[in-house]
């Protein structure tokens, strides 16, 4: 079992080959003999997923992105449970965009965001892979004049029934595939019960080489005659580029040229990035900084608070009359929480290599969505797409910022004014951290109502804040330019549901989008969506004083998956008996992604703001749980995301700009600080939720909760940091 | 011109002496294991050996590691058996994306080399990598089960 993608050398020899194409540049192979290039070379396409070589060998085809989250692993298990192959000789390969293109998109969407990797395409996949073996054992039965009917494929075997005779994949590939494919429609899946490689912990394809320097990333790439780039854009955003003195730095050691990029951004192009680096930090640039320099930090804030009380906002989900129980409440219980901006902070910062001539243009890098790096590069080069392809590395983490392609465009920008050169573009840590697309700022005020008898009778919610898909994808937005988006765990149905019944309820959004660039973080809204609605849910228990998991309970009728997942995690914990003493406690549950999740924290605390948290128990039910060692993996991954943000991450704004431009002012949890997470995968079937971002979103809250339990302070502003609570 | 000794061999590369370690490492020597994320010793992820101790390759200057046995990532097998803690990375399949654990790893073996037998608060101190994929569950696991071996 191997990880091929990032060598996908075959697919640079066809878009070299057809399409005068980096052969033609004079720019040999990119990746050294190391990589056992032969594996991509040869072996019959039996369909678009699947190829599979004289020694058997099976090279599954990934189109969506392995950034971490183990969807390649993943989606090759889905492909080798239908075909019937041996998991031990299975290989990897990403197509190109540039071939999808060709293709008329047979690998369908590349886009890699939204925990839709697998959930978005496992049926497709899964056919792709269940057609292949059909047509193996169809060429089988062929040369052995017998019904395919008596044939049986298994671990890469075929084998005629009555007689015992049998062959290997390998042997009938070719056969295989010229033989026309069954209908579409007659092409039946396993039922998930049956499966023998999907849904079982298998170890990930691409392992090997992260753990002895050979996996090659973006920053790693090196092509012939390959120059770098360092680049800066304007730091405050929607400023431009005024001007620039590089006759200054033009004697510096191995600069070669000082690029207008694009309005707002220049880039030194050197022999090594170091040089790069040095002569961008000595360049004299004038920046014309525009309007945007007059935003602080508190004009946004107080922007949004005005926003909390605004009389237009665009309703998400509504029942009932919450004026109404708010006038006639016999009590009531309201709370501002609010959440920063977030740069995603990837270990690897953006960049991509990019070679361009009139005549074509590749570009290597690593990208959340290959088609739309590929639809960058033919907009920045000018070339049609039979000119153009991108070849997708190794992403050193993703979490929602490589969907972006900015810095693809900006690599073509700067090729081309250098033709024929490959220029490698990586950007600084601070570049990173002051060009972020950010997690969007909000803030929510809610207000619970309460009858005589201590029921919940309201809930109003109001969202005051920045939009991403305005920021984005202004097209997906309602007609009446509202964002369904925001209202992520908070929707009345579907993938993002909210999951309590209240008689009587309001959600709505008041639109306030500040000049800083919002983006899809890890979990998107449903982080502090999360937050606002778990922990008042906690602050109205109190109030009535109810405990916190019967309070949920009374409401979640209606919402049974939720209601599994937040008991599994109640009995993990043992909620119905005592902590031990000096712990204390915390849970908080959603759904996001079409998955159901939960948790549950025990932390104590020292001196009134040392958080020590001893455990966390999770629990998730995706529907299918394609491989349950990685969703573990995920869930813990994605704690140490959210947590961090929650204890020492904003991102602030001043003059116009990002403060925050490394990690000593932008913090990440260390090994110390990472509680021990317990993992509860409980799949129950009947549906696809996502995995890499559903759970990130209530281990914050679970921790709050206890947080309150434990010292009776409520948060409800965020970084902790800023509040003085720090890890024990 | 100056001479690093990065695993076991000798290169001559043509950089200011004030460049960081690790840039000459990676774009001199041509070693790309260690890597880049943040350049001014927060994250870990450029780590590497300094006669057997780990160092932040982004915060020294390739002229202080002169003289010195440098090693890295792909310097940690010998005689092409993977180390210890290798293997137990890749039994626990640690990675996620990979991209801190060459940094991750050799942090690792340097606190076995000192503690054999490290305690679980021997790892929250020797452990200061930041890991954005959040692997520390597993790193932890690891280490454990590379000191039994
Ligand atoms: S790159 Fe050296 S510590 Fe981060
Ligand atoms: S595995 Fe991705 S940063 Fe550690």
């Amino acid at each position: 079992m191997t990880f091929m993608p990032q060598m996908n050398r075959r697919s640079f020899i066809i878009g070299a080959a057809t399409a005068t194409g980096g052969l033609a540049l004079g720019i040999d192979l990119p990746f050294g003999s190391k990589l056992a290039m032969a594996q991509g070379a040869a072996g019959p396409e039996v369909t678009a997923w699947v190829v599979i070589k004289p020694d058997d060998t099976v090279v599954i085809r990934i189109a969506r992105s392995e950034m971490g989250q183990g969807t390649l692993t993943g989606l090759a298990q889905l492909v080798a449970e239908e075909l019937e192959c041996d998991w031990s000789k299975v290989t990897t390969e990403y197509p190109t965009p540039g071939q999808s293109v060709a293709r008329k998109r047979v690998w369908g969407d590349f886009s890699t965001g939204g925990s839709r990797g697998i959930r978005e395409s496992n049926e497709y996949v899964r056919k792709g892979g269940a057609t292949a073996r059909t047509m193996l054992i169809q060429a089988a039965a062929n040369e052995w004049k017998v019904p395919a009917s008596e044939c049986k494929a298994e671990n890469s075997k075929i084998t005629h029934m009555p007689s015992g005779r049998s062959t290997t994949y390998g042997k009938v590939a070719d056969a295989a595939s010229k033989i026309e494919p069954p209908a579409a429609a007659s092409v039946t899946l396993k039922d998930p019960k049956d499966w023998k490689i999907a849904g079982k912990g298998v170890k990930r394809l691409d392992t090997v080489e992260k753990t002895n320097g050979k996996m090659i990333y973006g920053t790693d790439v090196v092509l012939p005659n390959m120059l770098n780039a360092a680049i800066k854009d304007c730091p405050v955003f929607g400023g431009k580029l005024k001007s620039f003195d590089e006759a200054k730095v033009m004697s510096m050691k191995g600069v070669k040229k000082v690029v207008r990029v694009d309005d707002s951004s220049v880039a030194v192009v050197a022999d090594t990035w170091w040089h790069a680096k040095v002569a961008l930090d000595a360049l004299p640039i004038v920046w014309d900084e525009g309007e945007n320099a007059k935003v602080n930090q508190a004009s946004i804030e107080s922007w949004l608070k005005e926003g909390l009380d605004a009389d237009k906002a665009f309703v998400g989900n509504q029942n009932g009359d919450v004026k109404a129980a708010i006038a006639g409440a016999a009590k009531k219980v309201e709370a501002v929480y609010s959440y920063p901006f977030l740069n995603h902070a990837p270990m690897e910062p953006m960049n991509a290599t990019a070679v361009y001539t009139s005549d074509r243009c590749e570009v290597w890098t690593g990208t959340q969505n290959g088609e739309a790096a590929f639809a960058a590069v033919l907009e920045a080069s000018g070339l049609p797409a039979e000119k153009c392809d991108v070849h997708k590395i190794m992403l050193g983490g993703g979490f929602g910022r490589r969907g972006r392609t900015d810095y693809v465009t900006q690599a073509v920008n700067i090729a081309k004014q250098m033709p024929g050169t490959p220029i490698k573009l990586i950007w600084s840590r601070e570049e990173d951290m002051l060009h972020g697309t950010y997690h969007p700022i909000t803030q929510a005020r809610m207000v619970g109502t309460f009858d005589a008898n201590n029921n919940l009778t309201g809930l109003s919610m109001r969202i005051s804040g920045q939009s991403i898909l305005a920021g984005v994808a202004p097209s997906r937005m309602g007609r009446d330019g509202s964002d369904p988006v925001v209202f992520q765990g908070l929707s009345p149905s579907g993938d993002f549901a909210f999951s309590y019944s209240i008689p009587n309820l309001l959600i709505d959004h008041a639109m306030r989008n500040p000049h800083v660039p919002p983006g899809f973080w890890r979990g998107v809204n449903i982080n502090q969506n999360c937050i606002y609605v778990e922990c008042f849910m906690d602050e109205l228990a109190k109030e009535v004083g109810q405990d916190p998991l019967e309070f949920r309970r009374k409401l979640m009728a209606k919402h049974p998956l939720n209601l599994a997942v937040l008991n599994a995690v109640a009995d993990r914990i043992g909620w119905s008996k005592p902590a031990p003493a000096g712990v204390h406690r915390g849970l908080a549950h959603f759904k996001g992604f079409g998955s159901y999740v939960a948790a549950a924290a025990e932390i104590s605390v020292t001196g009134g703001n040392k958080i020590k948290i001893h455990r966390i128990v999770a629990a998730t039910d995706p529907g299918h749980a394609v491989n349950p060692a990685q969703i573990e993996r995920q869930i813990s991954g994605s704690f140490v995301y959210g947590l961090s943000a929650v204890f020492f991450q904003e991102n602030t704004v001043k003059n116009g700009r990002i403060v925050e431009e490394n990690f000593d002012t932008f913090d990440s949890i260390r090994m110390a600080d990472m509680p021990p997470v317990e993992s509860i995968v409980m799949p129950s079937g009947g549906f696809w939720g996502g995995v890499g971002e559903p759970t990130i979103c209530v281990a914050a809250p679970a921790v709050l909760n206890a947080f309150a339990s434990a010292t009776g302070k409520r948060i409800r502003s965020f970084p902790l940091k800023n509040h003085n609570i720090a890890f024990a | 011109m100056i001479e690093l000794k990065v695993n076991g061999k000798m290169h001559r590369v043509d950089v200011e002496p004030d460049t960081p370690l690790l840039w000459a490492i990676r774009e001199n020597v041509g070693l790309t294991g260690t890597k880049y994320g943040c350049g001014i010793a927060q994250c870990g992820a450029c780590t590497v050996h300094i006669n057997g101790e780990p160092v932040r390759s982004c915060a020294m200057q390739a002229s202080e590691a002169v003289g010195k046995e440098i090693t890295t990532i792909e310097g940690l097998a010998a005689n092409g058996m993977v180390h210890k803690v290798q293997k137990a990375w890749v039994d626990h399949d640690v990675p996620q994306c990979g991209y801190c654990q060459s940094g991750m790893i050799m942090a690792a073996v340097s606190l076995l080399k000192e503690k054999p037998k490290p305690t679980d608060a021997d790892i929250d101190a020797a452990m200061t990598n930041i890991c954005r994929c959040g692997t520390f569950q597993q790193v932890r696991a690891a280490i454990h089960d590379a000191a039994k071996a």
